[in-house]
């Protein structure tokens, strides 16, 4: 018979543990095994207000060393982590498991329209060719000033926003256009150029245009905002996009 | 894809280390040589084209619909007479024609962002375009002779 102390006592360990249940359902692929990708359930005891990139790490650490997934810093800073969350595009180390659900099965699985070389690593080498495409460094013309290139702070309040992006290819694999021609540049491309077209110290903008006036450029651009929703650093990217294009057809920058 | 969970290896497998299976590939990847520089305004104007004209067309699309199927008796009083009757004047002319080919160019440049959006090879891109701009000009130019050479007294 459970007496009133044994009772007591059982509910308050209970109410301690923040520890719950979780099925992680992620996307596998192993070209050393099978040339199919299939789905794999985990299931974690972890705490809802850790992060799906902690999930992933007890998986790693203590369920099965051959998941593949690629993480540095662990803080949204480096941009490694990038995955389909739940059909959304985030960054494993800013997404808290108990802002999606964790009832339900939480699927992960690599972003979309870059080749799966291995679990959640895809290639991304097709996404820095077309940064490298937008020549996203400063260009100027003449003779290299004696001190530093000054700037009014409203000239740099005008290009602050596509600072902030960390090149982690979630808003570029979460368009459309990108998942069915890779040979679209990609929301974030056209965001490292926007960087330096409104840089009141570049002096490429005329170039970088060009580039992007390009089949392949921001005319593919379809106003849908899942680069804008997918964007972890909030950058708004479909206006960043559009400004693009105003500054192409007014050639006002 | 298939939400169905499967157990990740199987037992007998025709892959392994020394002889992985083909890798996942994304369609029309980028690579070094991409960017083929067209160096035209096409694509600007072309998307240009597709604000500017949808503009017109509400008027134009919505006008149309409502006196062909809503004014006046609704879609029962459409008939030769009916059509001989609009185009004998010059403004309902001239309101057809530029109907016919701004929906004609903004469908044909529309779908032409449709197809390249979804045809993967550069063969079946080639073969669709034409067709579309086969069918576009055929419209375009039939429509057109018939607004100019319409014969009320045709038996
Ligand atoms: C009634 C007024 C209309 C307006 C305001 C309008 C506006 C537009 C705009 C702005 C776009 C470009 C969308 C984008 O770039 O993402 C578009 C696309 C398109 N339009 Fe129209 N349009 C109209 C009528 C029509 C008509 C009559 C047709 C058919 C003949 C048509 C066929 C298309 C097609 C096929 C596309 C491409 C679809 C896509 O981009 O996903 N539109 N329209
Ligand atoms: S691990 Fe660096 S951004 Fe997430």
């Amino acid at each position: 018979m459970a007496t009133p102390t044994l009772e007591k006592a059982g509910t308050a360990a209970q109410d301690a543990s923040p520890y719950i249940t979780v099925t992680f359902r992620i996307r596998r692929f192993n070209p050393e095994v099978s040339a199919e990708a299939t789905w794999q359930d985990f299931e974690v005891e972890i705490d809802p207000k850790e992060r799906v990139l902690d999930g992933l790490h007890k998986i790693k650490w203590d369920l099965d060393g051959t998941l593949t997934f690629r993480r540095s810093c662990a803080h949204g800073i480096c941009g490694s982590d990038a995955m389909r969350i739940n059909g959304r595009n985030r960054l494993a180390c800013k997404t808290l498991i108990k802002d999606i659900n964790p009832a339900k099965p939480i699927t992960v699985e690599p972003i979309k329209g870059l080749t799966v070389l291995k679990d959640l690593v895809v290639d991304m080498e097709p996404f820095f060719q077309a940064y490298r495409d937008v020549m996203p460094f400063l260009i100027t013309k003449g003779n290299e000033p004696t001190r530093e290139r000054l700037q009014s702070a409203e000239d740099r309040e005008r290009f602050d926003d596509t600072t902030k992006c960390i090149l982690c290819a979630a808003c570029t694999s979460s368009c459309p256009v990108f998942w069915n021609d890779g040979q679209y540049f990609g929301p974030a491309a056209i965001v490292n150029a926007h960087r330096f077209i409104f840089d009141s110290r570049d002096e490429a903008g005329e170039q970088r245009l060009e580039i992007l006036n390009d089949k392949d450029g921001v005319w593919r651009c379809r106003t849908t905002f899942n680069c804008t929703d997918a964007c972890p650093r909030g950058i708004e990217v479909t206006k960043a996009i559009q400004e693009v294009k105003r500054a192409l057809i007014t050639r006002r920058f | 894809m298939s939400a169905e969970t499967t157990p990740a290896v199987s037992d007998v497998s025709l892959y392994d280390v020394d002889n992985p299976a083909p890798l996942i590939e994304a369609p029309r990847k980028r690579t070094k040589k991409t960017p083929k520089s067209t160096r035209t305004n096409f694509e600007l104007y072309g998307w240009l084209f597709m604000r500017l004209s949808g503009i017109v067309l509400v008027v134009l699309v919505l006008g149309h619909l409502l006196i062909q199927l809503v004014l006046d008796g609704g879609v029962s009083k459409v008939g030769f007479a009916f059509v001989a009757g609009r185009w004998a004047s010059p403004f309902w002319q001239a309101w057809d024609l530029i109907m016919l080919w701004l929906a004609m160019l903004h469908g044909a440049n529309g779908l032409r962002t449709v197809i390249n959006d979804y045809a993967e090879r550069d063969n079946t891109r080639f073969w669709l375009k034409m067709l579309l701009y086969t069918a576009t000009v055929f419209t375009v130019l039939l429509g057109t002779l018939v607004i100019f050479t319409f014969d009320p007294n045709i038996r």
